[in-house]
Protein backbone atom coordinates (compact mmCIF):
# COMPACT_ATOMS: atom_id res chain seq x y z
CA UNK A 1 0.00 0.00 0.00
CA UNK A 2 0.81 3.70 -0.66
CA UNK A 3 1.26 6.28 1.54
CA UNK A 4 -1.53 8.36 0.50
CA UNK A 5 -4.10 5.19 1.81
CA UNK A 6 -2.38 5.85 5.46
CA UNK A 7 -4.64 9.07 5.78
CA UNK A 8 -6.17 8.29 9.41
CA UNK A 9 -10.00 8.20 9.27
CA UNK A 10 -11.41 11.04 11.37
CA UNK A 11 -13.50 9.05 14.56
CA UNK A 12 -15.93 11.99 14.90
CA UNK A 13 -19.04 11.94 12.54
CA UNK A 14 -19.12 15.97 11.11
CA UNK A 15 -22.94 15.62 11.61
CA UNK A 16 -24.97 13.39 13.66
CA UNK A 17 -28.17 12.99 13.36
CA UNK A 18 -30.42 11.54 16.22
CA UNK A 19 -33.83 11.16 16.25
CA UNK A 20 -35.05 13.92 14.47
CA UNK A 21 -39.23 14.83 14.51
CA UNK A 22 -41.08 17.64 12.28
CA UNK A 23 -44.84 17.82 12.64
CA UNK A 24 -46.92 20.02 10.92
CA UNK A 25 -49.71 20.10 13.35
CA UNK A 26 -51.08 16.78 13.41
CA UNK A 27 -49.47 15.59 9.71
CA UNK A 28 -45.59 14.45 10.21
CA UNK A 29 -43.27 16.15 8.33
CA UNK A 30 -40.42 13.83 9.08
CA UNK A 31 -39.63 11.06 12.09
CA UNK A 32 -37.04 8.73 14.00
CA UNK A 33 -34.45 10.16 11.43
CA UNK A 34 -31.11 9.28 12.51
CA UNK A 35 -27.86 9.33 10.68
CA UNK A 36 -24.15 9.98 10.77
CA UNK A 37 -22.17 11.67 8.16
CA UNK A 38 -18.75 11.54 7.92
CA UNK A 39 -16.04 14.03 6.01
CA UNK A 40 -16.03 13.83 2.57
CA UNK A 41 -19.29 11.76 2.37
CA UNK A 42 -21.88 12.71 0.03
CA UNK A 43 -25.39 11.40 0.65
CA UNK A 44 -28.35 11.35 -1.04
CA UNK A 45 -32.24 11.30 -0.10
CA UNK A 46 -34.32 10.10 -2.53
CA UNK A 47 -38.14 9.85 -2.19
CA UNK A 48 -41.02 10.85 -3.89
CA UNK A 49 -43.02 14.52 -3.52
CA UNK A 50 -44.36 14.57 0.29
CA UNK A 51 -41.93 11.85 1.19
CA UNK A 52 -40.49 14.50 3.85
CA UNK A 53 -37.13 14.51 2.47
CA UNK A 54 -37.35 18.75 1.79
CA UNK A 55 -38.86 19.42 5.45
CA UNK A 56 -35.69 16.81 6.58
CA UNK A 57 -33.15 18.97 4.54
CA UNK A 58 -34.60 22.42 5.90
CA UNK A 59 -34.66 21.19 9.47
CA UNK A 60 -30.69 20.22 9.45
CA UNK A 61 -30.39 23.55 7.47
CA UNK A 62 -31.96 25.48 10.03
CA UNK A 63 -34.74 26.92 7.96
CA UNK A 64 -37.11 24.99 9.42
CA UNK A 65 -37.42 24.41 13.51
CA UNK A 66 -37.32 20.79 14.10
CA UNK A 67 -39.69 19.82 17.02
CA UNK A 68 -37.25 17.52 18.55
CA UNK A 69 -34.17 15.08 18.35
CA UNK A 70 -30.86 16.52 17.94
CA UNK A 71 -28.67 17.38 15.01
CA UNK A 72 -24.70 17.34 16.50
CA UNK A 73 -22.12 19.12 14.35
CA UNK A 74 -18.67 19.35 14.34
CA UNK A 75 -17.75 22.79 14.21
CA UNK A 76 -13.59 23.43 12.68
CA UNK A 77 -13.08 25.55 16.28
CA UNK A 78 -15.85 24.49 18.17
CA UNK A 79 -16.25 21.17 17.99
CA UNK A 80 -19.49 18.68 18.16
CA UNK A 81 -22.58 20.54 18.87
CA UNK A 82 -26.03 20.44 19.06
CA UNK A 83 -26.94 23.19 16.18
CA UNK A 84 -31.01 22.63 17.14
CA UNK A 85 -29.88 24.87 20.77
CA UNK A 86 -27.50 27.30 18.86
CA UNK A 87 -28.44 30.90 19.05
CA UNK A 88 -29.29 32.90 16.23
CA UNK A 89 -26.26 34.80 16.03
CA UNK A 90 -24.34 31.49 16.47
CA UNK A 91 -26.44 29.25 13.41
CA UNK A 92 -25.95 32.90 11.19
CA UNK A 93 -22.17 32.54 11.28
CA UNK A 94 -22.40 28.74 11.21
CA UNK A 95 -24.39 29.39 7.88
CA UNK A 96 -21.62 31.85 6.46
CA UNK A 97 -18.79 30.25 7.16
CA UNK A 98 -18.99 26.41 7.83
CA UNK A 99 -22.27 25.44 5.41
CA UNK A 100 -24.00 26.18 2.32
CA UNK A 101 -27.25 26.02 1.01
CA UNK A 102 -27.76 25.34 -2.81
CA UNK A 103 -31.42 25.49 -3.52
CA UNK A 104 -33.31 24.69 -6.49
CA UNK A 105 -34.48 27.39 -8.10
CA UNK A 106 -31.44 29.56 -8.14
CA UNK A 107 -33.07 32.63 -7.68
CA UNK A 108 -33.89 31.78 -3.60
CA UNK A 109 -30.44 31.45 -3.41
CA UNK A 110 -29.13 34.32 -5.76
CA UNK A 111 -29.62 37.95 -5.63
CA UNK A 112 -31.24 39.15 -8.57
CA UNK A 113 -30.49 42.88 -8.78
CA UNK A 114 -26.99 42.35 -8.08
CA UNK A 115 -24.14 41.38 -10.60
CA UNK A 116 -22.52 38.11 -11.07
CA UNK A 117 -19.43 39.30 -8.71
CA UNK A 118 -21.14 41.01 -6.21
CA UNK A 119 -23.25 37.80 -5.50
CA UNK A 120 -19.89 36.39 -5.16
CA UNK A 121 -17.82 38.84 -2.99
CA UNK A 122 -20.96 39.49 -0.63
CA UNK A 123 -20.90 36.19 0.92
CA UNK A 124 -16.75 37.00 1.41
CA UNK A 125 -17.93 40.49 2.79
CA UNK A 126 -20.57 38.80 5.49
CA UNK A 127 -17.23 36.97 6.62
CA UNK A 128 -14.92 39.82 6.76
CA UNK A 129 -13.49 40.51 3.57
CA UNK A 130 -12.86 44.28 3.03
CA UNK A 131 -10.29 44.67 0.27
CA UNK A 132 -12.28 45.43 -2.96
CA UNK A 133 -9.28 44.44 -5.37
CA UNK A 134 -8.66 40.76 -3.36
CA UNK A 135 -12.58 40.29 -3.15
CA UNK A 136 -13.21 41.09 -6.92
CA UNK A 137 -10.08 38.94 -7.63
CA UNK A 138 -11.37 35.83 -5.86
CA UNK A 139 -14.69 36.46 -7.75
CA UNK A 140 -13.55 36.11 -10.80
CA UNK A 141 -11.38 33.25 -9.80
CA UNK A 142 -14.94 31.23 -8.71
CA UNK A 143 -16.54 32.55 -11.81
CA UNK A 144 -13.49 30.50 -13.95
CA UNK A 145 -14.03 27.32 -11.39
CA UNK A 146 -17.76 27.11 -12.24
CA UNK A 147 -16.95 28.07 -16.28
CA UNK A 148 -18.72 31.60 -16.23
CA UNK A 149 -16.99 33.50 -18.60
CA UNK A 150 -14.80 36.61 -16.34
CA UNK A 151 -15.90 38.93 -18.77
CA UNK A 152 -19.64 38.44 -17.56
CA UNK A 153 -18.83 39.35 -14.04
CA UNK A 154 -20.60 42.50 -14.13
CA UNK A 155 -23.79 41.11 -15.66
CA UNK A 156 -26.67 40.62 -13.78
CA UNK A 157 -27.90 37.02 -12.92
CA UNK A 158 -31.43 37.47 -15.14
CA UNK A 159 -29.24 37.80 -18.28
CA UNK A 160 -27.79 34.09 -17.19
CA UNK A 161 -29.16 31.01 -18.74
CA UNK A 162 -30.61 28.68 -15.90
CA UNK A 163 -27.58 26.53 -15.76
CA UNK A 164 -25.47 29.37 -15.51
CA UNK A 165 -27.20 30.53 -12.74
CA UNK A 166 -27.08 27.52 -11.06
CA UNK A 167 -23.11 27.32 -11.40
CA UNK A 168 -23.17 31.06 -10.41
CA UNK A 169 -25.31 29.75 -6.74
CA UNK A 170 -22.65 27.01 -6.38
CA UNK A 171 -19.90 29.67 -7.04
CA UNK A 172 -21.54 31.79 -4.33
CA UNK A 173 -22.15 29.11 -2.14
CA UNK A 174 -18.49 27.48 -1.89
CA UNK A 175 -16.59 30.84 -2.28
CA UNK A 176 -16.11 31.24 1.64
CA UNK A 177 -15.00 27.32 1.81
CA UNK A 178 -17.58 25.56 3.55
CA UNK A 179 -17.16 21.97 4.79
CA UNK A 180 -20.87 20.77 4.83
CA UNK A 181 -23.25 21.83 1.68
CA UNK A 182 -27.09 20.92 1.55
CA UNK A 183 -28.27 20.43 -1.83
CA UNK A 184 -32.17 20.87 -3.18
CA UNK A 185 -32.70 19.42 -6.34
CA UNK A 186 -29.60 20.83 -7.54
CA UNK A 187 -30.03 19.81 -11.11
CA UNK A 188 -33.77 19.83 -11.13
CA UNK A 189 -35.05 21.94 -14.20
CA UNK A 190 -31.98 22.13 -15.97
CA UNK A 191 -31.52 20.38 -19.56
CA UNK A 192 -29.99 17.12 -19.53
CA UNK A 193 -26.79 18.43 -21.35
CA UNK A 194 -26.23 21.00 -18.49
CA UNK A 195 -27.60 18.60 -15.76
CA UNK A 196 -24.65 16.41 -17.01
CA UNK A 197 -21.98 19.70 -16.41
CA UNK A 198 -23.59 20.44 -13.44
CA UNK A 199 -22.74 16.76 -11.75
CA UNK A 200 -19.05 16.70 -13.37
CA UNK A 201 -18.50 20.07 -11.83
CA UNK A 202 -20.01 19.35 -8.76
CA UNK A 203 -18.28 15.94 -8.31
CA UNK A 204 -14.70 17.64 -8.89
CA UNK A 205 -15.69 20.30 -6.25
CA UNK A 206 -16.57 17.87 -3.58
CA UNK A 207 -13.56 15.65 -4.47
CA UNK A 208 -11.08 18.60 -4.32
CA UNK A 209 -12.28 20.86 -1.45
CA UNK A 210 -13.12 17.76 0.57
CA UNK A 211 -16.63 18.81 0.86
CA UNK A 212 -19.24 16.72 2.63
CA UNK A 213 -22.65 16.90 1.34
CA UNK A 214 -26.44 16.01 1.03
CA UNK A 215 -28.43 16.29 -1.65
CA UNK A 216 -31.96 16.11 -1.69
CA UNK A 217 -33.24 14.91 -5.31
CA UNK A 218 -35.74 12.61 -6.87
CA UNK A 219 -33.74 11.91 -9.57
CA UNK A 220 -31.62 8.12 -9.04
CA UNK A 221 -29.47 8.79 -11.94
CA UNK A 222 -27.95 11.54 -10.07
CA UNK A 223 -27.47 9.99 -6.93
CA UNK A 224 -25.99 6.64 -8.49
CA UNK A 225 -23.74 9.34 -10.05
CA UNK A 226 -22.83 11.65 -7.30
CA UNK A 227 -24.06 10.38 -3.60
CA UNK A 228 -21.50 7.70 -2.04
CA UNK A 229 -24.77 7.28 0.64
CA UNK A 230 -28.02 6.87 -0.12
CA UNK A 231 -31.25 7.16 1.96
CA UNK A 232 -34.74 6.06 1.01
CA UNK A 233 -38.01 8.65 2.57
CA UNK A 234 -41.57 7.76 2.89
CA UNK A 235 -44.17 8.91 4.58
CA UNK A 236 -41.63 10.79 6.45
CA UNK A 237 -39.81 7.93 7.58
CA UNK A 238 -36.30 6.48 6.49
CA UNK A 239 -37.25 3.23 5.20
CA UNK A 240 -33.74 2.20 3.80
CA UNK A 241 -30.33 3.69 3.65
CA UNK A 242 -26.95 2.14 2.67
CA UNK A 243 -24.58 2.30 0.07
CA UNK A 244 -25.99 4.14 -3.00
CA UNK A 245 -25.43 1.16 -5.33
CA UNK A 246 -26.02 -1.77 -2.90
CA UNK A 247 -29.69 0.72 -2.22
CA UNK A 248 -30.58 0.93 -6.02
CA UNK A 249 -28.80 -2.59 -7.17
CA UNK A 250 -30.03 -4.78 -4.49
CA UNK A 251 -33.17 -2.66 -2.56
CA UNK A 252 -34.43 -4.56 0.68
CA UNK A 253 -37.96 -2.47 1.52
CA UNK A 254 -40.87 -3.05 -0.97
CA UNK A 255 -41.14 0.48 -1.57
CA UNK A 256 -37.57 0.90 -2.95
CA UNK A 257 -38.19 -1.79 -5.07
CA UNK A 258 -40.99 0.04 -6.86
CA UNK A 259 -39.01 3.07 -6.69
CA UNK A 260 -35.69 1.56 -8.51
CA UNK A 261 -38.07 -0.60 -10.94
CA UNK A 262 -39.82 1.95 -12.03
CA UNK A 263 -36.93 3.83 -13.62
CA UNK A 264 -37.42 3.97 -17.31
CA UNK A 265 -34.50 2.94 -19.29
CA UNK A 266 -33.12 4.98 -22.03
CA UNK B 1 -6.44 -11.03 1.08
CA UNK B 2 -9.98 -12.38 0.12
CA UNK B 3 -11.95 -14.64 2.68
CA UNK B 4 -15.52 -16.33 1.78
CA UNK B 5 -16.65 -18.44 4.82
CA UNK B 6 -20.49 -19.71 4.71
CA UNK B 7 -22.06 -17.21 2.92
CA UNK B 8 -25.59 -17.31 1.74
CA UNK B 9 -28.12 -14.77 -0.28
CA UNK B 10 -31.58 -14.32 -1.36
CA UNK B 11 -33.78 -11.97 -2.83
CA UNK B 12 -37.13 -11.28 -1.28
CA UNK B 13 -39.47 -9.88 -4.09
CA UNK B 14 -41.73 -7.32 -2.11
CA UNK B 15 -43.90 -6.59 -5.01
CA UNK B 16 -44.27 -10.24 -6.48
CA UNK B 17 -46.10 -11.68 -3.67
CA UNK B 18 -43.27 -11.20 -1.61
CA UNK B 19 -41.29 -14.14 -2.94
CA UNK B 20 -38.25 -15.29 -1.45
CA UNK B 21 -35.74 -16.67 -3.63
CA UNK B 22 -32.71 -18.30 -1.91
CA UNK B 23 -29.75 -18.28 -5.12
CA UNK B 24 -26.89 -19.00 -3.17
CA UNK B 25 -25.62 -21.13 0.31
CA UNK B 26 -22.62 -21.92 2.12
CA UNK B 27 -20.29 -20.30 -0.38
CA UNK B 28 -16.68 -20.51 0.25
CA UNK B 29 -13.39 -19.22 -1.13
CA UNK B 30 -9.75 -17.97 -0.63
CA UNK B 31 -7.73 -16.41 -2.68
CA UNK B 32 -4.30 -15.33 -1.29
CA UNK B 33 -2.03 -12.58 -2.69
CA UNK B 34 -0.44 -13.34 -6.27
CA UNK B 35 -3.87 -15.33 -6.88
CA UNK B 36 -6.36 -15.57 -9.52
CA UNK B 37 -9.40 -18.02 -9.59
CA UNK B 38 -11.91 -18.08 -11.68
CA UNK B 39 -15.32 -18.26 -10.94
CA UNK B 40 -17.30 -21.05 -13.32
CA UNK B 41 -21.06 -22.09 -13.37
CA UNK B 42 -23.65 -21.61 -16.09
CA UNK B 43 -25.35 -18.71 -16.95
CA UNK B 44 -27.66 -17.44 -13.47
CA UNK B 45 -25.05 -19.95 -11.75
CA UNK B 46 -24.54 -16.91 -9.74
CA UNK B 47 -20.93 -15.81 -10.81
CA UNK B 48 -21.76 -12.43 -11.28
CA UNK B 49 -23.97 -12.78 -7.46
CA UNK B 50 -20.82 -14.07 -5.84
CA UNK B 51 -18.92 -11.34 -7.40
CA UNK B 52 -21.36 -8.53 -6.24
CA UNK B 53 -21.88 -9.77 -2.87
CA UNK B 54 -18.00 -9.06 -2.72
CA UNK B 55 -17.71 -5.41 -3.79
CA UNK B 56 -20.96 -4.78 -1.72
CA UNK B 57 -23.45 -4.11 -3.97
CA UNK B 58 -25.43 -6.72 -2.94
CA UNK B 59 -26.32 -7.83 0.72
CA UNK B 60 -25.44 -11.06 2.19
CA UNK B 61 -28.26 -12.71 3.68
CA UNK B 62 -25.64 -14.26 6.54
CA UNK B 63 -22.02 -15.56 6.08
CA UNK B 64 -18.48 -13.45 5.90
CA UNK B 65 -16.39 -11.72 2.97
CA UNK B 66 -13.33 -10.90 4.32
CA UNK B 67 -10.96 -8.09 2.02
CA UNK B 68 -8.11 -7.11 3.67
CA UNK B 69 -9.13 -6.50 7.16
CA UNK B 70 -12.95 -5.48 6.18
CA UNK B 71 -15.95 -8.36 6.35
CA UNK B 72 -18.08 -7.10 3.56
CA UNK B 73 -21.08 -8.62 4.79
CA UNK B 74 -20.77 -6.41 8.03
CA UNK B 75 -18.95 -3.23 7.35
CA UNK B 76 -19.96 0.33 7.70
CA UNK B 77 -20.70 2.34 3.66
CA UNK B 78 -18.06 4.49 5.08
CA UNK B 79 -15.68 1.52 5.55
CA UNK B 80 -16.64 -0.03 2.03
CA UNK B 81 -16.32 3.17 0.37
CA UNK B 82 -12.43 3.57 1.99
CA UNK B 83 -12.18 -0.13 0.89
CA UNK B 84 -13.23 0.85 -2.93
CA UNK B 85 -10.69 3.72 -2.90
CA UNK B 86 -7.57 2.28 -1.78
CA UNK B 87 -8.07 -1.83 -1.59
CA UNK B 88 -10.11 -3.18 -3.93
CA UNK B 89 -11.25 -2.97 -7.78
CA UNK B 90 -13.41 -3.98 -9.92
CA UNK B 91 -13.64 -4.48 -13.54
CA UNK B 92 -17.38 -4.42 -14.49
CA UNK B 93 -19.00 -5.17 -17.45
CA UNK B 94 -20.95 -2.14 -17.49
CA UNK B 95 -19.11 2.02 -17.59
CA UNK B 96 -21.15 4.25 -15.67
CA UNK B 97 -20.05 7.70 -15.82
CA UNK B 98 -20.94 11.53 -16.09
CA UNK B 99 -22.20 11.98 -19.26
CA UNK B 100 -19.65 14.36 -21.32
CA UNK B 101 -16.32 13.58 -19.01
CA UNK B 102 -13.57 13.15 -21.18
CA UNK B 103 -12.35 8.91 -20.84
CA UNK B 104 -8.78 10.37 -19.94
CA UNK B 105 -10.45 12.57 -17.08
CA UNK B 106 -12.38 8.73 -16.32
CA UNK B 107 -9.36 6.66 -15.99
CA UNK B 108 -7.90 8.94 -14.31
CA UNK B 109 -10.45 9.09 -11.13
CA UNK B 110 -9.66 6.70 -8.86
CA UNK B 111 -6.02 8.26 -8.59
CA UNK B 112 -7.69 11.46 -8.02
CA UNK B 113 -9.72 9.86 -5.11
CA UNK B 114 -6.55 8.61 -3.92
CA UNK B 115 -5.17 12.12 -3.64
CA UNK B 116 -2.90 11.85 -6.60
CA UNK B 117 -1.75 15.20 -8.18
CA UNK B 118 -4.07 16.18 -11.08
CA UNK B 119 -0.82 16.56 -14.23
CA UNK B 120 0.25 12.72 -12.22
CA UNK B 121 -3.12 11.31 -12.39
CA UNK B 122 -4.08 12.18 -15.91
CA UNK B 123 -0.64 11.00 -17.31
CA UNK B 124 -0.82 7.65 -15.74
CA UNK B 125 -4.18 7.67 -17.23
CA UNK B 126 -2.58 8.31 -20.97
CA UNK B 127 -0.18 5.72 -20.41
CA UNK B 128 -2.80 3.39 -19.95
CA UNK B 129 -5.21 4.14 -22.73
CA UNK B 130 -1.84 4.28 -25.07
CA UNK B 131 -1.50 0.63 -23.70
CA UNK B 132 -4.68 -0.92 -24.30
CA UNK B 133 -4.62 0.89 -27.55
CA UNK B 134 -7.55 3.29 -27.38
CA UNK B 135 -6.83 5.72 -30.45
CA UNK B 136 -5.48 9.43 -29.21
CA UNK B 137 -7.92 11.40 -30.59
CA UNK B 138 -10.96 9.60 -28.52
CA UNK B 139 -9.10 10.67 -24.99
CA UNK B 140 -10.40 13.89 -24.64
CA UNK B 141 -14.05 12.59 -25.49
CA UNK B 142 -16.87 11.03 -23.45
CA UNK B 143 -17.05 7.55 -23.52
CA UNK B 144 -20.71 7.22 -23.33
CA UNK B 145 -20.88 7.09 -27.34
CA UNK B 146 -18.16 4.65 -27.83
CA UNK B 147 -18.39 1.74 -28.77
CA UNK B 148 -18.44 -1.75 -26.91
CA UNK B 149 -15.20 -2.44 -27.28
CA UNK B 150 -13.48 1.04 -26.84
CA UNK B 151 -15.87 1.42 -23.26
CA UNK B 152 -14.72 -2.10 -22.36
CA UNK B 153 -10.67 -0.70 -22.61
CA UNK B 154 -11.61 2.54 -20.88
CA UNK B 155 -13.22 0.58 -18.13
CA UNK B 156 -10.03 -1.33 -18.00
CA UNK B 157 -7.72 1.45 -18.00
CA UNK B 158 -9.60 2.66 -15.06
CA UNK B 159 -9.79 -0.73 -12.96
CA UNK B 160 -6.08 -1.34 -13.75
CA UNK B 161 -4.61 2.19 -12.87
CA UNK B 162 -4.42 2.10 -9.47
CA UNK B 163 -2.67 -0.82 -7.95
CA UNK B 164 -5.56 -2.39 -5.96
CA UNK B 165 -4.30 -5.20 -3.67
CA UNK B 166 -7.52 -7.01 -4.40
CA UNK B 167 -9.22 -7.06 -8.11
CA UNK B 168 -12.48 -8.10 -9.44
CA UNK B 169 -12.26 -8.46 -13.26
CA UNK B 170 -16.16 -9.55 -15.01
CA UNK B 171 -15.62 -10.84 -18.29
CA UNK B 172 -12.22 -8.51 -18.76
CA UNK B 173 -11.31 -10.14 -22.25
CA UNK B 174 -14.68 -10.14 -23.72
CA UNK B 175 -15.45 -7.35 -26.79
CA UNK B 176 -11.57 -7.02 -27.31
CA UNK B 177 -9.79 -8.40 -30.29
CA UNK B 178 -6.58 -10.27 -30.12
CA UNK B 179 -4.13 -7.68 -29.63
CA UNK B 180 -6.11 -5.85 -26.60
CA UNK B 181 -6.81 -9.44 -24.95
CA UNK B 182 -2.88 -10.05 -24.89
CA UNK B 183 -3.03 -6.50 -23.38
CA UNK B 184 -5.40 -7.27 -21.05
CA UNK B 185 -3.83 -10.51 -19.81
CA UNK B 186 -0.61 -9.12 -19.63
CA UNK B 187 -1.94 -6.54 -17.07
CA UNK B 188 -3.74 -9.72 -15.38
CA UNK B 189 -0.35 -11.45 -14.97
CA UNK B 190 1.08 -8.09 -13.96
CA UNK B 191 -1.09 -7.23 -11.22
CA UNK B 192 -0.68 -10.87 -9.87
CA UNK B 193 3.03 -10.64 -9.91
CA UNK B 194 2.74 -7.68 -7.96
CA UNK B 195 0.86 -9.61 -5.80
CA UNK B 196 -2.94 -8.73 -6.12
CA UNK B 197 -5.40 -11.22 -5.67
CA UNK B 198 -7.76 -11.56 -8.36
CA UNK B 199 -11.53 -13.38 -8.30
CA UNK B 200 -12.62 -13.33 -12.39
CA UNK B 201 -15.02 -14.61 -14.70
CA UNK B 202 -13.76 -15.44 -17.88
CA UNK B 203 -16.06 -17.03 -20.70
CA UNK B 204 -12.91 -16.90 -22.82
CA UNK B 205 -11.61 -20.38 -21.75
CA UNK B 206 -7.94 -19.62 -23.16
CA UNK B 207 -7.65 -16.74 -20.98
CA UNK B 208 -9.08 -18.78 -18.19
CA UNK B 209 -6.50 -20.89 -18.73
CA UNK B 210 -3.48 -18.68 -18.82
CA UNK B 211 -4.49 -16.79 -16.02
CA UNK B 212 -6.44 -18.53 -13.80
CA UNK B 213 -4.44 -20.41 -10.80
CA UNK B 214 -7.62 -22.51 -9.80
CA UNK B 215 -11.47 -22.95 -10.82
CA UNK B 216 -14.52 -22.78 -8.26
CA UNK B 217 -17.53 -23.82 -9.47
CA UNK B 218 -20.62 -21.82 -8.74
CA UNK B 219 -22.94 -24.06 -8.81
CA UNK B 220 -21.55 -25.87 -5.67
CA UNK B 221 -23.03 -22.40 -3.46
CA UNK B 222 -26.61 -23.46 -5.35
CA UNK B 223 -29.03 -23.57 -2.41
CA UNK B 224 -30.43 -27.49 -1.74
CA UNK B 225 -33.39 -27.49 0.27
CA UNK B 226 -35.19 -25.17 -2.05
CA UNK B 227 -34.64 -26.89 -4.99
Amino acid sequence: MNALAQTPTPEVPLLAVRDLHKSYGARIGCTDVSFDLWPGEVMGIVGESGSGKSTLLSCLAGHLTADAGQVIYDGRTTGPRDVLTLSEPERRMLNRTEWAYVHQNPRDGLRMGVSAGGNVGERLMAVGARHYGAIRSTASDWLGRVEIDANRIDDRPSAFSGGMQQRLQIARNLVTGPRLIFMDEPTGGLDVSVQARLLDLLRGLVREMGLSAIIVTHDLAVVRLLADRLMVMKSGRVIEQGLTDQVLDDPQHAYTQLLVSSVLQV
Amino acid sequence: MITIENLSKRFVLHNQGSAVIPVMEGAALHVAPGQCVGLIGSSGAGKSTLMRMIWGNYLAASGSIRVGHVDVAKAAPREIIALRRDTLGYVSQFLRVVPRVPSVEVVAEPLLQLGVDRDAALDRARTMLHRLNLPERLWSLSPTTFSGGEQQRVNIARGFIHAYPALLLDEPTASLDATNREVVLSLIEEAKARGAAIVGIFHDEAARERVCDRLIDVAAFAPKAAA
